[in-house]
């Protein structure tokens, strides 16, 4: 970096750039994030009334102040969707990383074979929509056209549906996860393998010892990836939802957002519950985030 | 500089955003002013053009019917979406200022339209129309004196049953509910894999349908007032009539309209579906090898010899508060619902039960639908139950959280096998908090 004092017309010239440079991205964020946040702050501070007539034809708008907040941190069913989130989250995040992280690994091993049909193999399901995924799982799932034993297993049991839901977000993500993994691993040097081979380590020792440390960026990008994605659950169950009696309108805090919004025409509820769960993510994301980047420093501090 | 115009273009954007949002908030302040989505074509030559949404599949036919006799009036018909999403839809395009002249609205959602300010008085413009129907049909769309669309189509709840699965089981078409529980048991005993009907919990039409058949009112008003009884002692009764069919694994549990139900019908799992007067153009793509193996007899009663019966369904051509012509548009509901042809290519193409009392004797109806070449009196049979199908008098104003209420509880009712009336009980409590939060007078 050049900190030399540069004569000062320059200075002010080029001091403009970076915001001239940013303008498009600001631009973009204004109309894109800030407007329509300010609108469902706007909309989450206000409430649809009736007045007179059987039908009061013809609704107004009101300041309803906190009202609709309350309303939601007191509403029991919105927490419950969040544990039910919680839960198919704690099966889903360690389920990616873990078997993207397996995959990688073993496409990586060298006496891997055919790696660039299984690598394309693993990733394909990355690349089917959400909801036709979800779709295509559903008619498994159902006994009267499941191939996968439906009449046998319950795949939409109280307990079981946390399972079904996860595996089909699994099913979509390892690929994509794996993808990043293993780019990782095909960007160390492999001078680092050879010196371990001299010194006698296994292949699995190689993996776990050698190529597992050196990739914890990747990985640790992955997991924030998968917990933001956790967070934001919606397709799967809400696709799945007209085809069992396990998954209520209300599932996940998301769908009751969208039940509000477009079932109950309350836009000002949906509203009110977006931002909390917007501000929920917020901290989980930045708590994560700050997690993998302690644990980062720590690795490499070790290393160096 | 580049800079400043750009900021100034952003702070305007951002600008019109924030008085779009301000604007929408205001509903129902209404239309007569703006022009609706579709409907910019009114030229000087006092020629218009309508938008129409509508979910019916044939319906392209019948409007077809109407553009080639009037070349004034020009219907452009769209499908964005069916039932109760159609519903959101237009509440949302509202807020907008963007529906459409004319829609198509199911009974149910009527009232809560009004409420949202989306549907139109058109009083003034169907003075002649209400003529042509029986004042029954019409308290689905006229409320406190105001006609709010013109009725389409009736469907009163009958039995549809596999003829070929009853002659094959020796089973009696059931004509009280108590029956219909020995039949069901005995089809099950006959062959385990067979069910008699399913317990849906995913659409409320036709537990609804049942409630009004026993006698229950769900809404009732008095002046200004509401009350709501949901968890009455009819609804109560069909309730633990149907908790006892389950109970005894009598019927499956899968949700109606599922891939898993179609694939139920279409197999013969299912025996009997209580349904709509509708239900023959839906059946076709439900269960497509089925044709000509269903037949349609009247509802089983509560007590022997009882002709009463439910609804399930049913709808109006309706005007929107957003529409630059309402004339234009009350014409082509009136001309759609209640001319011979057009309500003769309905019956043909979309199947429904018409609405208007001259529509019942039309010619048309002497043949029966596609699907039910079998059943040549299909349509008699209809005629004959319809006068004594009960509807609510009045539908609430909230309908969508009264049906998601059923679709979630009944739901987790048969999945963890909690009381019917439990379920009935939170319907009845979704309902009232959501009205009371609104701001509607409950007593």
């Amino acid at each position: 970096m050049a900190t030399s004092a540069p004569p000062r017309g320059y200075r002010a010239g080029r001091s403009r750039l970076p915001y001239l440079l940013t303008l498009p991205a600001t631009l973009l964020f204004l109309a894109f994030v800030a407007a329509p946040g300010g609108y469902a702050l706007l909309l989450s501070l206000q409430a649809r009334k009736v007045d007179g007539g059987l039908l009061a034809a013809g609704s107004r708008t009101v300041f309803a102040g906190l009202s609709n907040y309350t309303t939601a941190l007191h509403d029991t069913e919105l927490w419950r969707s969040v544990l039910r989130m919680a839960a198919v989250g704690a099966i889903t995040i360690p389920g990616t990383v873990g078997l993207a992280l397996l995959f990688a690994l073993l496409l990586d091993a060298p006496r891997a074979r055919l790696t660039g049909f299984t690598r394309l193999a693993i990733f394909l399901p990355y690349a089917v929509p959400g909801v036709i995924a979800t779709l295509l799982w559903g008619f498994l799932y159902l006994p009267a056209t499941s191939p996968i034993g439906g009449r046998h297993l319950d795949y939409f049991g109280s307990t079981t549906v946390f399972f079904s839901v996860a595996n089909i977000v699994v099913w979509g993500a390892v690929g994509f996860n794996m993808v990043v993994m293993y780019t990782a691993l095909r960007a160390l040097p492999p001078e680092i393998y050879e010196a371990a081979r001299i010194d006698g380590a296994t292949e699995l020792q190689i993996a776990l010892r050698i190529k597992l440390p050196l990739i914890i960026p990747a990985v640790a990008m992955c997991t924030l990836f998968t917990v933001l994605a956790a967070l934001q659950l919606f397709n799967e169950p809400n696709t799945l939802q007209p085809l069992s009696t396990a998954i209520s309108s209300t599932w996940v805090p998301l769908m009751q957002i969208y039940t509000d919004a477009f079932v109950n025409s309350d836009v000002h509820q949906a509203a009110a519950t977006s931002i909390i769960f917007a501000v929920g993510i917020l901290t989980v994301s930045f708590v994560v985030g700050r997690l993998v980047q302690s644990r980062l420093d720590a690795a490499q501090g070790g290393r160096g | 500089m580049n800079t400043t115009r750009a900021t100034a273009a952003a702070a305007a954007l951002a600008g019109t955003l924030l008085l779009a949002a301000c604007g929408s908030g205001t509903s129902g302040t209404s239309g007569g002013s703006g022009s609706g989505s579709g409907s910019s074509a009114s030229g000087p030559a006092g020629k218009v053009t309508l938008t129409f949404w509508d979910w019916d599949p044939g319906m392209n036919k019948v409007v077809a019917l109407w553009n080639s006799t009037h070349p004034d009036i020009q219907v452009r018909l769209s499908n964005p979406a069916g039932g109760d999403q159609l519903v959101s839809k237009l509440i949302t395009a509202h807020q907008a200022k963007q529906d459409p002249d004319l829609t198509k609205v199911e009974y149910q959602s009527l009232p809560g339209l009004v409420s949202n300010g989306v549907v139109r008085d058109i009083t003034a413009y169907t003075k002649q129309a209400v003529a042509d129907y029986d004042s029954a049909t019409l308290s689905a769309t006229e409320f406190q004196g105001k006609v709010y669309g013109v009725p389409q189509d009736f469907a009163p709840l009958a039995l549809f049953y596999r003829a070929d699965l009853f002659q094959k089981y020796h089973l009696a078409v059931p004509t009280t509910w108590a029956q219909y529980a020995q039949e069901a048991a005995e089809l099950h005993q006959q062959d385990p894999s067979a069910y008699m009907t399913n317990f849906d919990s995913a659409d409320p039409g036709w537990f609804t349908g049942l409630a009004q058949q026993a006698g229950a009112q769900w809404w009732t008003t008095q002046g200004d007032s509401w009350h709501v009884d949901i968890n009455g002692p009819a609804t109560q009764q069909v309730a633990s009539y149907w908790q006892g069919l389950v109970d005894k694994g009598l019927v499956q549990k899968s949700p109606s309209f599922s891939p898993q139900w179609n694939k139920e019908m279409n197999s013969g799992t299912l025996a009997t579906w209580i349904s709509g007067a509708w239900a023959p153009a839906q059946i076709g793509g439900i269960a497509p090898s089925t044709q000509g193996k269903w037949a349609v007899a009247a509802l089983p009663g509560w007590t022997s010899g009882s002709a009463a019966t439910g609804v399930w369904g049913g709808s109006a051509t309706t005007v929107t508060t957003d529409s630059a012509h309402p004339a234009q548009a009350a014409e082509f509901a009136t001309w759609l619902n209640t001319d011979p042809a057009a309500v003769t290519a309905q019956v043909q193409d979309i199947n429904i039960y018409p609405a208007s009392t001259p529509g019942r004797s039309l010619p048309i109806l002497n043949q029966p639908p596609a699907f039910f070449p079998n059943q040549p009196g299909f349509y008699a049979l209809i005629k004959q139950i319809a006068p004594s199908a009960r509807s609510f008098s009045m539908w609430g104003p909230d309908v969508t959280v009264t049906f998601a209420a059923y679709s979630d509880t009944f739901g987790a009712a048969l999945q963890n096998g909690t009381p019917f009336t439990g379920a009935l009980d939170s319907m009845q409590n979704s309902t009232t908090s959501d009205m009371k939060r609104l701001g509607f007078s409950l007593h």
